[in-house]
This record gives C-alpha cells, sequence and structure tokens, in this order.
C-alpha cells in the first residue's frame, strides 16, 4: 500500500498556524471542530494550498517540499479529492463527470459504484447519496495514490446519513489506497477509520484507534471530543423489546435499538458506572473485568474496564480505591445504547 | 379604501413609464412600414451604412471578446494591488461621455498625439480610417461585456476549478472545459449588450473617424446625416436599428436565464447544450 507522508506542514491560517506531521497508509480520519485547519489539510495534499514551510512525500514522489522548493500543481499529484459539496460539474452529465479525469474509463467506475443507470443525468437532479457515489467514482477514476475526503458526510440529512455511512464503511474498506478523511463528527471518524487524528487550532492533539482515545484521551478536550465507546459486534436481531449484542471479547449487552448483523454501538462514558462489586440495580448492561487504564483529566477520570471507558469523578475514584490490575465492573443502562453503524453480513463474515 | 388608491397611483405612474419607454418605438414605425424599410435597404447611403457598422462592430467586438475574457477572468480570479484601480479603469469608458472619449482617442493616437509619431513611423494613420470607427467602438462598449464577464467569472464555485485540477487538468483545460461553460450564459449577455451599446455608437466616432459615406460613416452617423436630406431614409434605417435591438435584447434575456440556472437541469435552450 502506497504512503503519504507529511512532515511540520504548515499554513498560515487567520488567527491561527496549522503545523502537523502525519503519516496515513491506511484509512485516518482527522477529527476536530470545524475550523480547525482539517480541510486546509487536505487542500495542502492536493496541491490547492501552497503551504509556507514542512514536506509532503506521497511514495518516492516529492510533492512539496519548502527547503528544496519543489511544488508539484494539483494536475500533477495523483489525489482523488472528494469535496465537502462534491463539486460535480453541473454542466456535465454523471458519465461526463467521471470520464473528466479519464476517458474511456467510465464504464467499470459506473458499474462499480452502481450510478450506470444515471450515467446520462445532470448532478442538479441526483440525491445527496447518488452524488456521493458519483463523486467517488470520479475522484477513483484518476487512478489516485492517495483518496482525500472532506467531510464525507456533513452534505446529507439526518436520515440518509446512516445509510451512506454504511456504503462509505463498505467501501473504503475494498479500496487498496490509503484515505484521510476529515470530519467534524468522531462517531463518523470511528465508524469509517482504524485511526483517528484529533486536530485542534491546527495542531494534531492526539493520534490513535478510536478505542485508544476513548479510554486514554490526552487532554479534556479530546475526552470531550471523542465522546462515545465504540463497542463492536455481531447481533442475530431484535429479540422481543431489545436486541442482545455478542461483542467480539465475548461480552453480551443490550440495547434498545433494533439492528442485524455486524453492528457498532456507542455508549457515552458519563453513561458508565464503576462498581467494585456486581452491581443489582436496574443497568441490565454490566461487563466485569480488570481495570486497564485511569487517566485523570482535572477532576474527572477515565476508568476502562475491558472494551468500556467509563468517566467518574477523582473522589469516586478515590472512594472506591480503584487502580489498574484491579477487578471491577462498569454498568450501564440498556437505554443508554445507541447503534451508530449497522452492516447486514451474511455467512461469509468480514470482508 | 386608502390602500387602493395608492396602488391605483403605482399601477398609473408604471402604466405611464412604461408607454414613455415604448414611445419613440411606435413613432417610427407609425411612420414607417416594414415594406418601406425593406425598400430603404437598397438605397446606396443605408447599404453603405449597414455594411461599415456591420463589419466595425463584428471585429470590434471580437477584440473586446479575446481581450476582455482573459482580463475578466484575472480580475475575478485574482486579488493584486491595484486591483479595485483596474477595476475602475475597466469602468471608466461607461462614465466617460462618447464624446470626451473621442477627443481622447485622437489626443492620444492623432497624428500630433501621444502615440502619433510612433504609429506613422511605422506607417499607420488611425483618425478618419474605418479602423478609426472600429477602435472607438471597441473603447466605449468595452466595459458593458468585461463587467458581465467579471460577474459571471466570480459566480463560478471555486470548487469546481479545483476538482478539476485535482482531477488532471491543467489551468487552460479548466478554464476551457470548466469556467467558460459555466459563464457562457452571463458572457452571452455581457456580448449582447457590448454589441447593442457598440452598433449605437455615435460621439466618440464622429470626434475620431468622422462620418465618411462607405467609409467611417456607421447607422447612427447615417441617420444623422441623413435627418435633414430625407427623413424617410432616417426612419427605416431607425427600424434596422430597432430590430436589431430587439434581437439583442433576446439573446440578453436567454444569456441571462442560463446563467441562474446553472444548466445543472435538462439540455438548455435551443438544445445547444454542451455536448463535450
Amino acid at each position: 500500500m502506497a504512503t503519504l507522508t507529511l512532515e511540520q506542514v504548515t499554513v498560515p491560517l487567520r488567527t491561527f498556524e496549522l503545523r502537523l506531521s502525519l503519516g496515513v497508509d491506511s484509512t485516518v480520519a482527522l477529527v476536530g471542530p470545524s475550523g480547525a485547519g482539517k480541510s486546509t489539510v487536505l487542500n495542502a495534499i492536493a496541491g490547492l494550498v501552497k503551504p509556507s514551510d514542512g514536506a509532503i512525500r506521497c511514495n518516492d514522489e516529492t510533492w512539496f517540499d519548502a527547503g528544496r522548493g519543489v511544488f508539484a500543481p494539483p494536475e500533477k499529484r495523483r489525489v482523488g479529492l472528494v469535496f465537502q459539496d462534491y463539486a460535480l460539474f453541473p454542466h456535465l452529465t454523471v458519465r461526463q463527470n467521471v470520464e473528466y479525469a479519464r476517458r474511456h474509463a467510465a464504464d467499470d467506475y459506473l458499474d462499480r459504484f452502481q450510478i450506470r443507470h444515471l450515467e446520462d443525468e445532470r448532478p442538479g437532479s441526483l440525491s445527496g447519496g447518488e452524488r456521493q457515489r458519483v463523486a467517488l467514482a470520479r475522484a477513483l477514476a484518476r487512478d489516485p495514490e492517495i483518496l482525500l475526503l472532506d467531510e464525507p458526510l456533513a452534505a446529507l440529512d439526518a436520515h440518509t446519513k446512516a445509510d451512506v455511512r454504511a456504503e462509505l464503511q463498505e467501501l473504503l474498506g475494498g479500496l487498496e489506497i490509503p484515505t484521510l478523511l476529515v470530519t467534524h463528527d468522531f462517531e463518523d471518524a470511528a465508524a469509517l477509520a482504524g485511526r483517528v487524528g484529533v486536530v485542534v487550532e491546527g495542531r494534531l492533539r492526539q493520534e490513535g484507534t478510536p478505542a485508544e482515545l476513548v479510554a486514554q484521551p490526552a487532554d479534556p478536550f479530546v475526552a470531550s471530543f471523542t465522546g462515545a465507546n465504540l463497542l463492536h459486534g455481531r447481533t442475530d436481531g431484535p429479540d422481543g423489546s431489545t436486541t442482545s449484542v455478542h461483542l467480539d471479547d465475548g461480552t453480551v449487552v443490550t440495547t434498545t435499538d433494533g439492528g442485524y448483523g455486524a453492528i457498532t454501538l456507542a455508549v457515552y462514558p458519563w453513561d458508565v458506572t464503576v462498581s467494585t462489586h456486581r452491581p443489582d440495580d436496574s443497568a441490565t448492561n454490566v461487563v466485569e473485568g480488570t481495570i486497564t487504564a485511569i487517566t485523570e483529566l482535572g477532576n474527572r477520570a477515565r476508568v476502562t474496564i475491558g472494551p468500556v471507558s467509563a468517566e467518574i469523578t477523582v473522589d469516586s475514584l478515590h472512594r472506591l480505591g480503584l487502580e489498574p490490575g484491579r477487578r471491577a465492573f462498569a454498568s450501564f443502562k440498556a437505554t443508554g445504547t445507541r447503534i451508530v453503524a449497522s452492516r447486514p453480513t451474511t455467512n461469509g463474515g468480514e470482508e | 379604501m386608502k390602500r387602493t388608491i395608492g396602488y391605483g397611483l403605482f399601477v398609473a405612474v408604471a402604466v405611464l413609464t412604461l408607454a414613455f419607454l415604448l414611445l419613440p418605438i411606435v413613432g417610427i414605425f407609425v411612420h414607417t412600414s416594414p415594406g418601406k424599410v425593406l425598400g430603404q435597404l437598397s438605397n446606396p447611403v443605408v447599404k453603405d451604412a449597414f455594411v461599415v457598422s456591420l463589419k466595425t462592430s463584428l471585429i470590434a467586438q471580437a477584440l473586446i471578446i479575446l481581450f476582455g475574457t482573459p482580463t475578466a477572468y484575472l480580475l475575478a480570479t485574482r486579488s493584486f494591488p491595484g486591483h479595485s484601480f483596474a477595476i475602475t479603469l475597466v469602468e471608466l469608458p461607461l462614465v466617460l461621455p462618447p464624446a470626451v472619449a473621442g477627443v481622447g482617442l485622437l489626443a492620444a493616437l492623432g497624428s500630433q498625439g501621444l502615440l502619433g509619431s510612433s504609429l506613422s513611423a511605422l506607417g499607420v494613420t488611425l483618425p478618419f480610417t474605418q479602423t478609426a470607427v472600429t477602435v472607438a467602438v471597441a473603447y466605449v462598449a468595452s466595459p458593458l461585456y468585461i463587467r458581465q464577464a467579471i460577474a459571471s467569472f466570480e459566480a463560478t464555485d471555486p470548487h469546481l476549478t479545483a476538482a478539476s485540477r485535482t482531477l488532471g487538468a491543467g489551468p487552460v483545460r479548466t478554464f476551457f472545459r470548466v469556467v467558460l461553460p459555466l459563464a457562457r450564459g452571463g458572457l452571452i449577455a455581457g456580448l449582447a449588450l457590448s454589441f447593442a451599446r457598440g452598433l449605437g455608437e455615435f460621439g466618440a466616432t464622429i470626434m475620431f473617424a468622422g462620418s465618411l459615406r462607405g467609409v467611417t460613416q456607421t447607422l447612427p452617423l447615417a441617420i444623422y446625416a441623413e435627418f435633414d436630406i430625407n427623413f424617410d431614409t432616417t426612419l427605416a434605417m431607425g427600424g434596422v436599428l430597432v430590430l436589431i435591438s430587439a434581437l439583442l435584447l433576446l439573446t440578453l434575456r436567454i444569456g441571462l436565464s442560463w446563467q441562474r440556472s446553472p444548466s445543472s437541469r435538462s439540455p438548455s435552450l435551443f438544445g445547444l447544450s454542451s455536448s463535450a
């Protein structure tokens, strides 16, 4: 797989300076509040913005190197950039849009993205999901070395977002080129990417797997931003009023949401209670395990037990005498869980 | 009750305004009939003036497109020191009285003028030639095209040009395949306005090029020259210009409607949609 590296890429922005180093060789998401400079990173990689310092390399090509005065224009970089608003050419048909990058190559992509039946339509008459498929097909028809997605789900309404996210998830899984996506939504990032970097005011605050970020946020901002625990598992569908989910580590939890197949469950750390004895209350879900990590953030602390991180007060931490290695119980209500990604899979298993 | 009276007043004023605007056109066509207009077209004075007008207008508009389009694109997409000064310069001929523009051109390009000696060294004499008509028309009409072109280019989504670049198209290909097709409607509208303005040009032309029949006498100049001699000829030429203006106005409307609906839907008017 190809590798993209950013070395101290610096872009002066209006109120702060973007400066970050990053390596991308699989699917990586940059998350952060809007205005943090995430899109600028993509524009710098694509050559639409010229950084003031640093270097950008892809495989053995140098796209930008301030020290050596190298700056390749966008058309010389093999980058597939999908814009937030998709930026489809309104005066061209779907087929002409896909053929824009490479003539006579559209058929493959029209079939692969299931937009063959739309080939003579203009972008104006397409739905949000269809536009995204056309934009992806067009970007990949360029045969890029890296795929860049700018807020891939932001232009969609809440109703179609879940479907498109599942679709995108499947698609990114099947791609063989590294992908860098930016989003302001941690759940989207965690659903789509294996590694997540949190960008605040132009700096990369923390980078790791989604679980690492939830379990051990580097600072309070990352803690509040990362939000939910994401539990991956499988379910055979609702059983009465609830759905039982078999998590990857064998724990069974119950949710009031409905779903089927491979699913991802979100639980907020502040909805999780920690106790040293098996609790006897209304919370249906109890995870038993040893404490693997404790991270204190001011007057709050994140305590990780198995796949679940809980956020409790430092006072409670001391009162219960919690420390790494000790056995403990994390409990949360079935109503406090949400299914954030659902991918019906047949016996074929994970792709 | 009061509201009805107020509303009636507005309607009355509007009707009066529209009638005032229509009045001269009615005047021309009451005095002359289509048959008479066609008959006068064989009048050598009219024929000569028509040919001079058409020839100089076409060359002037071609020059305006050729030089105005890149200038407008630059002004619309780049910011640089002196940008607003450049915009002011583009708009200058719009506010300059045409007679002043004519005197200015004479003072700059005449044999005694600023560049006169260099021009005559090259063997070029501009004033009172057909080239002078073209120059005067181009000078006076250019702002109408360039201003509209700037507005159209500014309205082009920068994401689309960026997308084109990341898809492997260089700046030139991007301009011809994305920017130009999207700005097309506005450019056509601007050209229609510029054409109409150039066709009616009088003041700068008579100062800089004179009114020599068959050489520099355009339709408006011929109308003025024939005014005392043959009123029917004058009206016939007026009729011709009204018809051309109506055609240009229609072109303008169509152009602007293209610009407004960003051609995202089905084929455009007349099936002239891009089939790249």
